[in-house]
């Protein structure tokens, strides 16, 4: 990985629209209860420090699955707003 | 009768305890190394974790020692245990009988050096905390010049059996973030990541700058520990750690480097230690007679510890113990009163 590849301006408009993601403090609480889980890899810890080196394809694989159900969000420690994350992370990041 | 303390060390261990001594009417003297008066505390600039003015700080004890005798450039030439006292000399001539002795030495700062793969004194680009505590202080320091990229690494003399320090210096996690911040407030364009394998935000508001400097400052938290940093030709950083998170390894291009020099025993204190044959630690600091109950006492009777001597300490952790050591050194006197003399 190389960080000085990273897309900056995509992931500061993802800041800009949900300030949470740079506050992960990577426990796994929502990879261990997501329900998508359990048939498909998916976890949000991983995505959003996918994002971080850049690597959003894997980013968005490991949410593809997601259902919104939003147990991630009642088991965030740091009461990050989970669920609308991963919806803006689709937004920003599905566009070609 | 008034008794003689001697203090060894004027920093804040050593000055708080002078303070917290002065009215018991007992004959203080402080003693300081160094040519000026506040130990670590008068290199730092802003203060984990509110960002409080170590100077102010210093003023303050300073201030508060208020009469007490005090010299600086000064140190122990000679100190000899009797049957209830030290029979000291300074290296000023001046000789005392002490009733009772604290050392309140403190620590060294690790020297960066001896981790040569990271390049300390050997590549520009490459500072240390204390470094990077006196361009905030003094804006002097030609190696800051409008980073764009800007690296922390924790743990650096710390946590590492190789430099010979298996322990945590539990002070440079918080000063990593809170430096961090303040880069960042000062060059706002800058991307800033610290490289940490845990990170130890243990006390009050702590968390609190942690998630600040997430979500303020937008720094990156890295978890892997930096394994090798080459200097390009246009002298920028290049840097190794494995993120640990994602299990792959990463590079990434840096301006400016800052390393977390961890807490050493301080050398300043073998001559007194070995003179008074006092045991030290594996780490190399001084054993307190026990880790829970007695933390101001030393195996020696009217030998006392306060503060960094004794291993990695905050500034509060320090104040409280120096006052600890002030009481308990009050006591001490008082119980022997009341000996009968050999
Ligand atoms: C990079 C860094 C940043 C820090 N920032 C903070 C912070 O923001 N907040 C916080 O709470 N803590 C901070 N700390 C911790 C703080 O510096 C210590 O808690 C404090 O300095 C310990 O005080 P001390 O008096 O025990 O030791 P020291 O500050 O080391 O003072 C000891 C003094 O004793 C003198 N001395 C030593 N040997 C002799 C001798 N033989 N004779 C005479 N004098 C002698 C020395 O010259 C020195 O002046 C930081 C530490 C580091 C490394
Ligand atoms: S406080 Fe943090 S940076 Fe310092 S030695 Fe401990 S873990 Fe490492």
């Amino acid at each position: 990985m190389d960080l000085n590849r990273v897309d900056q301006e995509k992931y500061a408009r993802l800041v800009k629209l949900e300030p949470d993601v740079t506050c992960c403090i990577g426990c796994g609480s929502c990879t261990a209860s997501c329900s998508a889980g359990v048939f498909s890899r998916t976890s949000l810890r991983s995505a959003l420090l996918a994002l971080q080196n850049g690597k959003e394809q894997e980013a968005l694989s490991l949410l593809g699955a997601c259902m919104f159900c939003g147990k991630c969000l009642m088991v965030c420690p740091r009461g990050l707003n989970t669920r609308h994350m991963i919806l803006s992370i689709h937004k920003i990041y599905s566009e070609t | 009768m008034k008794k003689n303390i001697l203090i060894i060390g004027g920093g804040p261990a050593g000055l708080e305890a002078a303070a917290s001594l002065k009215h018991s009417g007992n004959n203080i003297i402080l003693i300081e190394k160094s040519h000026q008066l506040g130990g670590h505390l008068a290199r730092w600039d802003r203060l984990f974790p509110d960002g409080i003015r170590a100077r102010e700080v210093l003023d303050k004890m300073i201030a508060s020692l208020d009469g007490v005798n005090y010299f600086t450039d000064t140190d122990i030439a000679q100190i000899n245990i009797l049957d209830r006292s030290y029979s000291v000399i300074l290296s000023n001539g001046i000789s005392v009988l002490a009733d009772a002795v604290l050392m309140a030495t403190g620590f060294d700062l690790f020297d960066a050096r001896k981790k040569e793969e990271y390049g300390y004194g050997i590549y520009d680009q490459v500072i240390t905390n204390a470094d990077l505590e006196d361009w905030f202080r003094t804006r002097e320091d030609s190696r800051i010049d409008h980073p764009k990229r800007i690296g922390f690494v924790h743990c650096v003399g710390s946590r590492d059996e190789k430099s010979g320090c298996r322990a945590c210096s539990k002070v440079c996690c918080a000063t990593a973030v809170k430096q961090a911040c303040e880069i960042k407030a000062e060059f706002p364009d800058a991307q800033v990541y610290c490289f940490y394998m845990d990170l130890r935000m243990f006390g009050k508001h702590y968390e609190d700058l942690y998630l600040k400097a997430q979500k303020e400052y937008g720094i990156r938290f890295i978890r892997g520990r930096v394994s090798e940093v080459a200097e390009q030709i246009d002298k920028t950083l290049q840097v190794k750690a494995e993120d640990t998170l994602s299990s792959k390894p990463l590079k990434v291009t840096l301006d400016l480097l800052v390393l977390m020099s961890g807490i050493r025993p301080s050398q300043n204190l073998e001559p007194v230690r070995k003179a008074l044959q006092l045991a030290k630690d594996d780490d190399g600091f001084i054993n307190e007679r026990d880790a829970v109950y007695e933390l101001q006492k030393t195996s020696m009777p009217g030998l006392f510890v306060a503060g960094a001597v004794t291993g990695p300490k905050t500034l509060p952790d320090t104040l409280a113990e120096a006052r600890a050591a002030a009481l308990q050194i009050l006591s001490y006197l008082a119980d022997n009163d009341k000996k009968p003399a050999k």
